[in-house]
């Protein structure tokens, strides 16, 4: 195969996962509602109960809505992530997922062109998400905008090799979705996407000790240190490395010679 | 080395094993076919069909056996053997929710197409089938027949020497059945394709084809349709087929 045709098959898969995202408008608005009820009402709530001390990367002290909207950022490209997953599933067990598997490029090309459709559709809504906030006073330098891109990138890899990898130890979409309940929310509480680790160590000791191992507290705070046009070094080697072993074991559980789907006799 | 891939059947399958667990589904399985001929893969519900199929696209994987596609080994060259074959799975797999032209385009763009030569295959391809006024349709808004019809569009719109057809007709009625049967005999004619078509249904089976009838994952028989019911010592395809597949295996 040409590298020409490597790139028309990228962009096929990317186009149909937006044609797809675009036909479900009712998918957008609901990974946009989600973020955007913690934001006006949870965190109106939350605001005086928990308040903020000064921490990195913020150089003051901040309301406790500019806090949450880096993990809320991670919340959308959670759920995408895991419905995109969900997508893998249906679409196998519907049958799409083998035009995919039976088209003539290596599996891992094939699996990390679906990775990256899924994550350019979650940083849509990302960005629509960031300009809400914009607009109701959340306001992270403008450069900031432009930094978050390669974090984003790498978070919506992450949690889509995840999922991914989780897809293929189910065959049936009524066990996935059981599955998701029991990654998602643990993922997402289980971080400092909603509260500092230090506030977390405070109540927890174990529950900080859970969220300090929980990949996905590295990922926010990535983002949360790209939103102030910093670069967590600590918290992107951690996401960038989870994210390339996830993808390793995911891509090796989508190998019919050797990964998961073999074992259970198939696709 | 190009002339030996050549002269290489369109299929060949050899010693392919397959088992779910301690259950073997497909044992000792020896195939070949020739460029453009057209063969049915007869067999009753739960005799291997599916599996076999599996193991061609390589949705399975097998360690035991050899599978080649105009002689590119699908372990070793996987990418050269799916280039070369087109597939129509037994479930539906067109996106619904997308055109005609969408999912027609999707699928160039899997072949590494660019857009206007997969336009121009899509295009030509639903010509063939008289179907051009539906391009621009969702396919949520086709029949059954007609949807059938765009995945075999499809499965031949990157020109390949192997199409193989999992029980394509199910779901349709007896017309669109024989419509479509007549449909893919005429495609492998012109174009010199070979098609591998699973069915359990008899009366897909034309007098001219070359059947092989498959159960319990073993071939039991292997040849034209009068050789088969000549062998059988019976009238018709049906009848063999049912002394077949009735046997006790050795």
């Amino acid at each position: 195969m040409r590298v020409g045709a490597y790139w028309h098959c990228m962009r096929g898969v990317v186009g149909r996962e937006l044609l797809r995202f675009v036909h479900q408008r009712s998918r957008f608005i609901a990974a946009l509602v989600r973020p955007l009820v913690w934001l006006f009402v949870f965190a109106a709530g939350f605001r005086m109960a928990l308040g903020v001390a000064m921490i990195d990367p913020y150089e003051t002290y901040i309301r406790y809505e500019v806090y949450i909207v880096p993990g809320l950022v991670g919340m959308i490209q959670l759920f995408n992530g895991m419905q995109s997953s969900l997508s893998m599933v249906y679409d196998r067990e519907m049958g799409s997922m083998r035009v995919l598997l039976v088209s003539p490029f290596p599996r891992w090309y094939l699996l990390i062109c679906k990775l990256l459709a899924s994550t350019l559709v979650s940083m849509v809504q990302v960005y629509v998400f960031l300009l809400i906030a914009y607009l109701y006073g959340v306001q992270a330098p403008l450069a900031g905008y432009a930094y978050i891109l390669p974090a984003l990138l790498v978070t919506g890899f992450l949690v889509g090799a995840l999922g991914m990898l989780l897809s293929t130890f189910v065959r049936q979409l009524e066990n996935f979705a059981g599955i998701m309940n029991f990654v998602i929310f643990p993922m997402f509480f289980l971080s400092s996407a909603l509260y500092p680790l230090w506030r977390i160590r405070e109540g927890s000791y174990l529950v900080y000790q859970i969220a300090s191992f929980n990949p996905f507290t590295y990922a926010v705070e990535m983002i949360r240190f790209a939103l102030y046009e910093q670069l967590n070094l600590t918290a992107s080697g951690i996401a960038l490395a989870t994210t390339v072993v996830l993808l390793g074991l995911a891509i090796w559980g989508y190998d019919p010679a050797r990964g998961m789907l073999a074992r259970k006799g198939g696709e | 080395m190009a002339d030996e891939i050549a002269r290489s059947p369109a299929l060949e399958i050899h010693d392919l094993g397959f088992a779910y667990g301690a259950t073997s589904a497909l044992d000792h399985v020896e195939l070949r076919i020739a460029a453009g001929e057209f063969v049915v893969l007869l067999g009753p519900n739960g005799a291997g069909k599916t599996t076999l199929f599996s193991l061609v696209t390589r949705l399975y994987d097998s360690r035991q056996g050899v599978i080649a596609v105009e002689g590119h080994d699908l372990h070793r060259h996987a990418i050269e053997a799916h280039a070369r074959m087109g597939v129509v799975f037994q479930q539906p797999t067109l996106d619904l929710d997308l055109t005609v032209k969408q999912n027609l385009l999707y699928h160039g763009a899997l072949h590494g197409m660019t857009r206007g030569l997969a336009y121009q295959r899509a295009m030509e391809q639903l010509s063939r089938m008289q179907m051009q006024e539906s391009l621009h349709r969702r396919v949520r808004q086709l029949s059954g027949g007609q949807r059938r019809r765009v995945e075999i569009a499809r499965g031949l719109l990157h020109y390949p020497r192997l199409l193989l057809l999992d029980e394509p007709t199910v779901g349709l009625d007896i017309s669109s059945r024989r419509a479509l049967v007549e449909h893919v005999h005429e495609l492998c004619a012109e174009q010199g394709v070979a098609v591998l078509w699973a069915t359990h249904l008899i009366d897909e089976v034309h007098a001219q084809d070359r059947v092989i009838v498959l159960d319990r994952g073993r071939i039991m028989a292997d040849g034209r349709v009068d050789d088969i019911t000549a062998a059988q010592g019976v009238e018709t395809i049906g009848a063999a087929f049912d002394r077949l597949v009735d046997e006790e295996p050795s």
